[in-house]
């Protein structure tokens, strides 16, 4: 066994302590004490760190261990030799008279002193048979003085008192050994110390904590050092010494694992006649004690969790079932309400100031509501029963008409432990089927009304029809008035014309000029009015769709010539450069060619008409992509404003409109030809500047369309 | 009305209106025509199987008998569907000038006309027409 912590020895003069030593062994006779008081003079004088003493027992011929220091236990229970066994080099250095040198551990042999080491023979005179060994830790082959001299000592000693009692008698040994075996049986470490933590004795489960071996590896010796140090604190607080049994909590590592040991610390104080006062110390692991209780307290914390959990559920259960509009009610199988939500409590409660009839209405209520429930408590069998109940506003008396659906909640065991209750208030209900009774009336008076409204709509339909008819032949009426109209207006026209044309031609005689310039006026306003009534006539007669067209293939450049020509002596008059040219790609045109013809005429007269020098020019081009036909007819006359380039085509427009205008014609002219245009599915567009001249343009489709 | 022994052309005027009537025969006249007159289709036909006039200027719309119904009787009559019958009409609506072709006239004046201008268009005709005669060809047949 080796010191746990540094001997506070303080050692006198080395003279006395060896007189002292020597005066101990003369008046001692116990072999044992004697070796142990050698030993510890050894541990406190030398640099020795390890020896035994090991004694012949006589009659048995064992060698016996009795004194150790500084050695583990294990080898003092494990160290056996026998004196027969003369192979050992142990029992061969015992019958030497000098000391033997082990430099290292022999093969197959166990010493409890770790090599080198000397084996010194114990014997009392030198011819004296060993009757021992001292085996010591060594430095070298030579033997310290200071060892040799107790080598000498013990020898004189041991040789002195064997020769009295035997080993075998004395049985010291035998007891050792079981004590030994004992304390190493329990599993609980056990150490005995002084009072100040130096270890005495400890069993093997107690070295394994605080002794490291020399080979063992860093860690582990840290862990026992610590360890060490741990232990020592603990017993040098004040308990210790105060209480005969003192218990506390001691934290450890494990040198093996790392892992934290935790230890229940018994000390106790044990009194010895002969060697003061010493600690016994048992340490009890209770690590997977605390381990447990750690994990109860966490199953606990849990628990607590879950009950916090379940709590908080049953909270949010409360408010989801109160959430909910329609009474939900929780009867045990006795019929008693357990549970309900606060729909149902204005159902079936009542506050006790409430009067009489509340109470009257919430009983009544309550007996409805255990009749409905008894429907699934019978024995039918019947799981859910629905059904209507015939409940009263507490507080106004207004009945509650009521849907109800009660269903069985059955434990795991399959009895009935609740019936949960839902309500379903049908007054909205019938207010709903009253509304959809209201609506379907309202829809079928809708309907009525739309049929009657569409019946109506028929009938003005047809009062339209007809009224259409009507206009239909008002308007051919009308075209037909003016077509009779225009004719007698022409007969009266013709005879006026005709005479003053015969009293212009002389066939009454001669005329003076102031007649002829009369006769003359008569004859103009005369033709003006003529001319008139033909327009009108041709208007009307476009209007009511009665110009029929007359379709037909014609050639454009022969159709211009020809209205050349018959213009011929108006352009003759004038001084005018008159011309035509006619694109080469003109196709043969499918339209009416009397109206194309009146349009061109038209357009050309005006142009004549309204220029009074320069030129007057008709182009005519195809456009094949739209299988257009263009005709322009060019003048460099007056020209027309911006302002009046739409009035032209109106009805009776003609710019200057005095009786004394030096251009004649009816005014009537384009808008004629605008709508002859379009009855051709062309157009007339005019380009034109003040001063400077104007362009009618003619828009026609090569072939005009079918209708 | 001036007696048929003249050598002068006689022309029957045929038109109800007596101003217009008056009229084109005060021109005739003055132009050196015969004239003779009608006032309405059954006086026309007499008139024409009576005097049978060298042409007639027939107005289509008369009393009793219209200008159509006479100028076909005319036609179709052997003694009196040579002589060339010129229709006189204030009506320009489409159809009228066809429908009197139909009817047999030779051909197609439009009211009003000026008395100058009816009078060109009977010399054209009675030229047309003795030259046809001297030919051999009937006036009155359809012209092809």
């Amino acid at each position: 066994m080796r010191p746990l912590a540094l001997s506070t020895h303080t050692p006198g003069t080395e003279v006395e302590s060896k007189l002292a030593l020597t005066e101990f062994l003369l008046s001692n006779r116990d072999v044992q004490a004697s070796a142990r008081r050698t030993l510890d003079w050894l541990s406190a004088h030398t640099q020795v760190e390890q020896a035994i003493v090991a004694l012949r027992d006589q009659l048995t011929g064992q060698v016996l261990l009795v004194a150790e220091y500084g050695v583990t236990s294990i080898h003092v229970v494990d160290f056996g030799l026998r004196q027969e066994d003369t192979e050992h080099p142990l029992v061969r250095a015992l019958l030497k008279t000098e000391p033997t040198y082990f430099e290292s551990t022999p093969k197959a042999f166990q010493a409890p002193v770790l090599a080198p080491f000397h084996a010194i023979p114990l014997k009392g005179e030198d011819d004296d048979t060993p009757d021992g060994l001292l085996i010591v830790g060594a430095r070298g082959p030579e033997v310290d003085p200071d060892v040799a001299w107790i080598g000498r000592v013990l020898g004189r000693q041991v040789s002195r008192l064997v020769g009295r009692s035997t080993l075998a008698d004395s049985r010291f040994g035998q007891e050792r050994m079981l004590l030994y075996s004992i304390i190493n049986a329990v599993t609980d470490p056990i150490l005995l110390t002084d009072t100040e933590g130096k270890l005495i004795i400890a069993n093997s489960h107690a070295e394994k904590l605080f002794a490291a071996p020399e080979d063992a590896s860093e860690g582990w010796r840290r862990a026992a050092a610590l360890n060490n140090m741990l232990f020592s604190a603990a017993l040098s607080t004040s308990a210790v010494a105060q209480t005969d049994l003192a218990r506390r909590e001691l934290l450890l590592v494990d040198p093996l694992e790392g892992s934290d040991l935790l230890f229940e610390l018994l000390s106790s104080r044990a009194k010895d006649e002969r060697q003061g006062t010493y600690v016994v110390s048992i340490l009890r692991n209770v690590t997977d004690l605390a381990r447990a209780k750690e994990e109860i307290e966490e199953s606990y914390r849990t628990l607590r969790l879950a009950q916090a959990e379940v709590r908080d559920e049953r909270h949010r259960l409360e408010l989801i079932i109160d959430s909910v509009a329609d009474p939900i009610i929780v009867t045990d199988p006795e019929g008693d309400i357990v549970l309900m939500n606060e729909p149902a409590e204005r159902l079936f409660t009542v506050s006790q100031v409430a009067g009489d009839a509340p109470h009257r209405r919430v009983q009544a209520n309550g007996a409805h509501l255990t009749s409905f429930v008894s429907n699934v408590l019978t024995e039918s069998g019947q799981r859910r029963y629905r059904g209507e109940l015939q409940l009263l506003d507490p507080a106004s008396g207004r009945p509650s008409p009521m849907e109800g659906l009660a269903g069985q909640i059955l434990s795991e065991q399959r009895e009935l432990i609740w019936v949960v209750t839902i309500l379903h208030d049908l007054t909205e209900a019938l207010d709903k089927a009253r509304l959809y009774e209201q609506l379907k009336k309202a829809s079928a008076e809708l309907e009525r009304k739309v049929q009657e409204a569409t019946a109506e709509l028929a009938e003005q339909n047809e009062l339209l029809r007809r009224q259409q008819i009507g206009l239909e032949q008002a308007s051919a009426l009308k075209s037909q008035f003016l077509a009779n109209m225009s004719h007698e207006f022409r007969t009266p026209l013709n005879a006026i014309l005709g005479y003053t044309h015969m009293l212009l031609n002389g066939v009454s005689g001669a005329v003076s000029d102031a007649q002829r310039k009369s006769l003359s006026r008569i004859d103009s306003n005369s033709r003006h009015l003529l001319a008139l009534i033909n327009d009108i006539l041709d208007i009307t007669r476009i209007e009511a769709g009665r110009m029929p067209l007359n379709v037909t293939s014609f050639d454009l450049p022969q159709l211009v010539d020809e209205v050349m020509s018959e213009l011929e002596p108006i352009i003759k008059r004038s001084t005018l450069a008159v011309s035509s040219r006619m694109s080469s790609k003109l196709p043969a045109l499918r339209s009416d060619r009397q109206k194309v013809k009146q349009i061109v005429l038209n357009l050309l007269s005006n142009a004549l008409k309204f220029t009074p020098a320069g030129s007057v020019t008709i182009t005519a081009t195809y456009d094949s992509r739209n299988r257009m036909v263009r005709i322009a007819v060019r003048d460099t006359g007056v020209g027309i404003g911006e302002e009046d380039q739409v009035k032209v085509f109106e009805d009776f427009r003609q710019l200057d409109s005095s009786p004394a205008r030096g251009y004649g014609g009816t005014g009537l002219g384009l808008s004629i030809c605008r709508r002859l245009a379009q009855m051709l599915d062309g157009s007339i567009d005019l380009t034109s500047e003040l001063g400077k001249g104007s362009t009618f343009t003619l828009s026609l489709p090569a072939r005009v369309r079918r209708r | 009305m001036t007696g048929p022994a003249s050598r002068e052309p006689l022309v029957l005027v045929v038109e109800d209106y007596q101003d217009a009537r008056e009229m084109y025969s005060a021109y005739l006249q003055f132009s050196g025509y015969r004239v003779a007159e009608a006032t309405d289709g059954v006086e026309a036909i007499e008139q024409a199987q009576r005097l049978m006039p060298d042409i007639i200027l027939m107005d289509l719309a008369l009393p009793r008998m219209d200008g159509w119904e006479a100028t076909r009787r005319l036609k179709s009559d052997e003694r009196t569907r040579d002589i060339p019958i010129v229709a006189l009409t204030g009506h320009a609506l489409a159809g009228h000038a066809e429908g009197a072709r139909l009817a047999g006239c030779d051909a197609f004046v439009t009211k009003p006309c000026l008395p100058d201008a009816l009078v060109t268009e009977i010399k054209r005709m009675l030229s047309a027409s003795s030259r046809a005669k001297r030919n051999g060809r009937h006036l009155g047949q359809p012209r092809s």
